[in-house]
């Protein structure tokens, strides 16, 4: 059954508002901050609403497409709203709406500096996520993933010191590196092929190329993607970003730029290798192991972590390469596994970090070890806190378990069970990182934290929201945006078969 | 009139500039304003010479009548029509953007700085319509003498300067003089068509091979071809804060569209003298866009760096003509355009904070985000640009240079544009966290009087070419499809 296809220029809009958002925040400024800020909190909606209603649409098999203009000669500009594409944007745009809320909250809270260039960047890396969401072809995807390279920045430097600075050059060391490196991939895959259109199950194949030139393409365009997935050795940017505000590292480290970085090895794997071709050239594997390595090491490194924020970074470097462990095992319950774990794991981790902004904009906290008692000052903060943390960890009930089962089936389906050692390894381990923390917190006591205080309501709303979709999600993996339905048919177009075997959850 | 375009090109800047001093003798305003005019003009008539050149064919123009090869005949095909576009364009906007930085002139010295920039419009604009080799060294001749007498209005240390690169530029012309006279020795003829037909029968004459070397060392030298460089850093740094723009963004690019004229319009061959050559300066490009690019990033004031980054950038364009292939050509086409508007950019920029706070030092750029958000919102795009990201216009230059080395299977110009990229990064990086991010400390001097950043003569032209470079970026493709891919060799009609 071939899809039908909607020419729309809903995905262009979807992308555009928030970048019309930034220029009006622009010249706004700071003199007029409530003005300023409901042009983030109209945009955030705006899309969202957008977004979300192009979903019946593609949930019903169909694909929108519109191609606004040629990025260069003989290659469009093409946008196509595909479901991965569409698990990705209605992931962004809903948690942008709640980011949006407690950003207000946090910088107010915080009384930071350049709050305008703060929301602006925001919105510009929005709709560089959305467009990497929607983006057809290999050029229309890494446009606007240097844009998103480029709007990370001015956040990454927020705060203007040395310290901002260094990791600011250590970003742009990291990802422009690695975006050149990319740029030689996809140039010569238009040469090999004549164009870069992104197609389920893949385009490049053996009869473009050799085996040896297949596997420099993959590798050139597996470290374009990994950087900003932070899989090891490339992950070091990641911890150093955490000198961000709050929000920041919530959205963008924990969501937007990272998993745009994880969404791009799906792409590369998915939808310009395929399955099939990697088998036969047998890089995925070394990905794999890549992955798995990453994923019991920054574990081992997050335990030693004292700086709250530091441990929540070396947990996503983890988290995140059980995204791409999925992807790498080939496995259609693997796919299936890697994509609702980019789901899980933010829903999970926005909701860490946005504890941890909590705490440190109400009494200053930054290291665990002054934490002990906090619960009783921040009880609802802290239990969030703890649900997310037994999430990371994969306990049933929480949407982090649906993603790690399908991942440990997808192991299985592909004869690779040794994986599922490293999946149970991890969830041990982080378990002893994350779950210490919420322990201190309620059942050691300190004399300095000994009346109720919690953050403003404009951030401990959004933390209650997104604890509380953590678990139900993960009792209806399909709550509101049918994420695991989007998941499934994005696994089965790959692997090119309606049957997933096994049936996942 | 109409059919007179494209002598309208060059006569009225000519005529405008000639009449200058006397008319600001007059009145001082008045000659602002006949320049302003006659750039206009000459800008007006490119565009519809350009199109006529791209609807109807190519404009063969014939000077007082006189049928070629004997007269001076003008051609304005799309290579040279939008250069002429280019160039016009790129002047337009210096001058108005002059007009601030001659407050205190008196009436000969504006005269003579308006007659003297008309006057280099002039000679760029002659280069690139005529179809005589000789007139086109006339007009060579008209811009670098233009072009010395601009540099050396910069003040003290741009005298040295000038005198060194009138020396070494004299030398570079007279190269290019020997080579067409060669040419003549052999051909009997200077008209550029002309060549073309008697050249190829010949290309083997060790006559053609001299003259082909005489116009590699003297095109190199004029266009600051590493390692011919050395007078350009210097040239540009010191020269007329005014002029800088025009002098940085258009001046070393009409020798770069003579090489491209002569190797592959006039002296054609597959083999030959003409493939060695671009072979040469397409490994001493590379070599140019390494070591100005780390050059650059070891100087501390702002112009100098961006001479040392023109020295890289205008290898980005040697390298795309030694590639020579379909995307190589309109690699180096489009970065004819995309780095003529950005260096042009960074030079108003540059111009603009001197103009501020009286400073060219890279450190002193620093909290400028805060007084001067709009010219440092050009320069970021414009820095970005010459990174490449996308989507601003300098990636997409690098796009075609890249697919066309990797098309023609020149690995090592790939890596090289890929490290180039990076170093742009490294030095253009460091001033952005000056101007963003560093306390300036004693505060800044500050020499403006209104509420606006930079009088507004001088603000549009700085916003108008920093968007410039974001509309050339995103409409890359009409550009090239509808016009570049006429202006090269064997492309359309």
């Amino acid at each position: 059954m071939a899809p039908e296809i909607l020419l729309d220029y809903r995905p262009l809009w979807a992308i555009m508002i928030s970048l019309a958002a930034a220029v009006l925040i622009l010249l706004t400024g700071e003199r007029r901050a409530n003005l300023r800020e409901t042009w983030t909190i109209l945009a955030a909606f705006g899309k969202a609403a957008i977004v979300f209603s192009m979903l019946p649409y593609i949930l019903s098999g169909n694909v929108i497409e519109i191609a606004p203009l040629h990025v260069a000669k003989g290659i469009i500009l093409q946008l196509r709203v595909d479901t991965a594409g569409m698990l990705f944007a209605a992931l962004a745009s809903t948690l942008w709406i709640v980011t949006s809320f407690y950003s207000i909250g946090y910088m107010r809270g915080h009384h930071e500096t350049n709050q305008t260039g703060y929301f602006a960047s925001f919105a510009v890396c929005l709709s560089a996520t959305i467009g990497i969401a929607f983006a057809a072809n290999l050029l229309t995807f890494f446009v606007f993933y240097e844009i998103l390279t480029i709007a990370t920045y001015p956040l990454v430097i927020h705060s203007r010191n040395d310290e901002a600075i260094k990791s600011g050059r250590k970003y742009l060391a990291y990802t422009l590196i690695a975006g050149q490196l990319f740029l030689i991939a996809i140039v010569w895959t238009y040469l090999l092929v004549g164009n870069g259109d992104f197609a389920a199950g893949g385009f490049l194949n053996l009869e473009h190329a050799s085996v040896g030139a297949l596997q420099t393409i993959f590798v050139l365009m597996i470290i374009g993607t990994a950087v900003k997935a932070g899989v090891m050795p490339l992950h070091g940017w990641l911890p150093a970003a955490m000198v961000a505000p709050t929000p920041v590292s919530a959205l963008l480290h924990a969501v937007a730029v990272v998993k745009a970085g994880a969404f791009g090895i799906l792409r590369v794997v998915g939808y310009v290798f395929g399955p099939e071709v990697l088998g036969q050239i047998g890089t995925a594997d070394v990905l794999a192991w890549v992955a798995a390595f990453t994923i019991i090491v920054s574990s081992l490194i997050a335990m030693q972590q004292d700086n709250l924020k530091r441990r929540l970074a070396f947990s996503t470097v983890g988290q995140l390469s059980y995204v791409v462990l999925g992807i790498s095992l080939l496995s259609p319950l693997g796919f299936l596994g890697g994509m609702y774990h980019i789901i899980a794991h933010a829903f999970m981790k926005i909701t860490l970090f946005f504890c941890a902004g909590a705490i440190n904009v109400t009494t200053h906290k930054t290291e665990i070890s002054e934490m002990k008692g906090i619960g009783k000052r921040m009880p609802i903060t802290m239990a969030a806190f703890t649900i997310a943390s037994f999430g990371i960890a994969g306990f049933p009930f929480l949407v982090g378990f649906i993603s790690k089962w399908n991942l440990a089936l997808g192991a299985l389906q592909a004869d690779k069970g040794l994986f599922i050692a490293v999946l149970i390894g991890s969830a041990m381990l982080s378990t002893t990182y994350l779950l210490p923390v919420g322990y201190m917190a309620f059942f050691k006591s300190s004399d300095k934290f000994t009346k109720y205080g919690e953050a403003n309501y404009m951030m401990l709303i959004p933390i209650v929201i997104t604890a509380t979709l953590s678990i139900v999600l993960g009792v209806f993996p399909n709550f509101g945006a049918n994420f695991y339905d989007l998941a499934v048919m994005s696994a089965q177009s790959i692997v090119k078969s309606v049957q997933l075997i096994g049936g996942g959850f | 009139m109409r059919e007179q375009l494209p002598a309208l090109i060059v006569v009225v800047p000519l005529l405008a500039a000639l009449a200058s001093p006397l008319v600001a003798y007059f009145s001082t305003t008045l000659v602002r304003w006949l320049s302003i005019a006659a750039i206009l003009v000459a800008h007006l008539s490119s565009i519809g010479s350009l199109v006529h050149a791209l609807t109807q064919g190519t404009w063969h123009y014939h000077f007082g009548g006189w049928a070629p090869p004997w007269g001076i005949e003008y051609v304005i095909d799309p290579l040279g029509g939008v250069m002429a576009v280019l160039i016009s364009f790129v002047s337009l906007v210096v001058v108005v953007y002059s007009g601030p930085f001659l407050k205190e002139y008196d009436w000969l010295k504006k005269g003579i700085y308006y007659a003297l920039f008309t006057l280099l419009t002039t000679g760029l604009l002659g280069m690139v319509v005529t179809g005589d080799v000789f007139n086109f060294y006339v007009f060579l001749e008209v811009s670098s003498l233009t072009g010395y007498a601009l540099i050396a209005a910069g003040g003290n240390r741009a005298t040295v300067a000038a005198f060194r690169y009138l020396l070494i530029g004299t030398i570079g012309a007279s190269f290019y003089l020997l080579g067409i006279g060669y040419l003549y020795a052999i051909t009997g003829s200077l008209n550029m068509a002309d060549l073309a037909e008697k050249i190829p029968l010949i290309i083997d004459s060790p006559v053609v091979l001299l003259a082909v070397v005489m116009f590699v060392v003297g095109l190199g030298t004029k266009m600051a071809l590493f390692p011919l460089h050395g007078w350009q850093p210097d040239a540009y740094t010191y020269s007329h804060p005014a002029a800088a723009a025009l002098i940085a963004g258009v001046m070393a690019k009409v020798p770069a569209y003579a090489v491209l004229r002569f190797f592959f319009f006039i002296i054609v061959g597959s083999t030959g003298p003409v493939q060695s050559a671009l072979e040469v300066m397409g490994w001493l490009a590379a070599a140019g866009i390494i070591v100005g690019s780390i050059m650059a990033i070891a100087q501390k004031d702002f112009r100098r760096m961006l001479a040392y980054s023109s020295v890289a950038q205008i290898g980005y364009i040697v390298v795309g003509l030694a590639i020579g292939n379909t995307f190589g050509l309109i690699g180096a086409m489009l970065h004819f355009i995309n780095h003529a508007i950005m260096k042009s950019c960074l030079f108003l920029v540059a111009g603009g904070v001197k103009f501020r706070t009286g400073e060219h030092a890279i450190e002193k750029y620093a909290e400028l985000s805060r007084k001067m958000p709009l010219t440092m919102g050009a320069f970021l795009i414009a820095a970005l640009s010459m990174v490449g990201l996308p989507p601003t216009a300098g990636f997409f230059s690098k796009w075609y240079l890249v697919l066309g080395a990797l098309e023609a299977g020149k690995w090592p110009y790939v890596v090289v544009i890929i490290i180039s990229s990076l170093l742009n990064a490294v030095y253009f990086f460091r001033i952005i966290e000056n101007a963003y991010m560093k306390k300036a400390s004693p505060p800044l001097a500050d020499k403006a009087s209104s509420t606006l950043e930079l009088p507004l003569q001088m603000l549009v032209p700085i916003v108008v070419l920093g968007l410039g470079i974001l509309v050339l970026g995103i409409f890359n493709e009409q550009l090239v499809s509808q016009v570049l891919q006429y202006a090269i060799p064997g492309g359309g009609r």
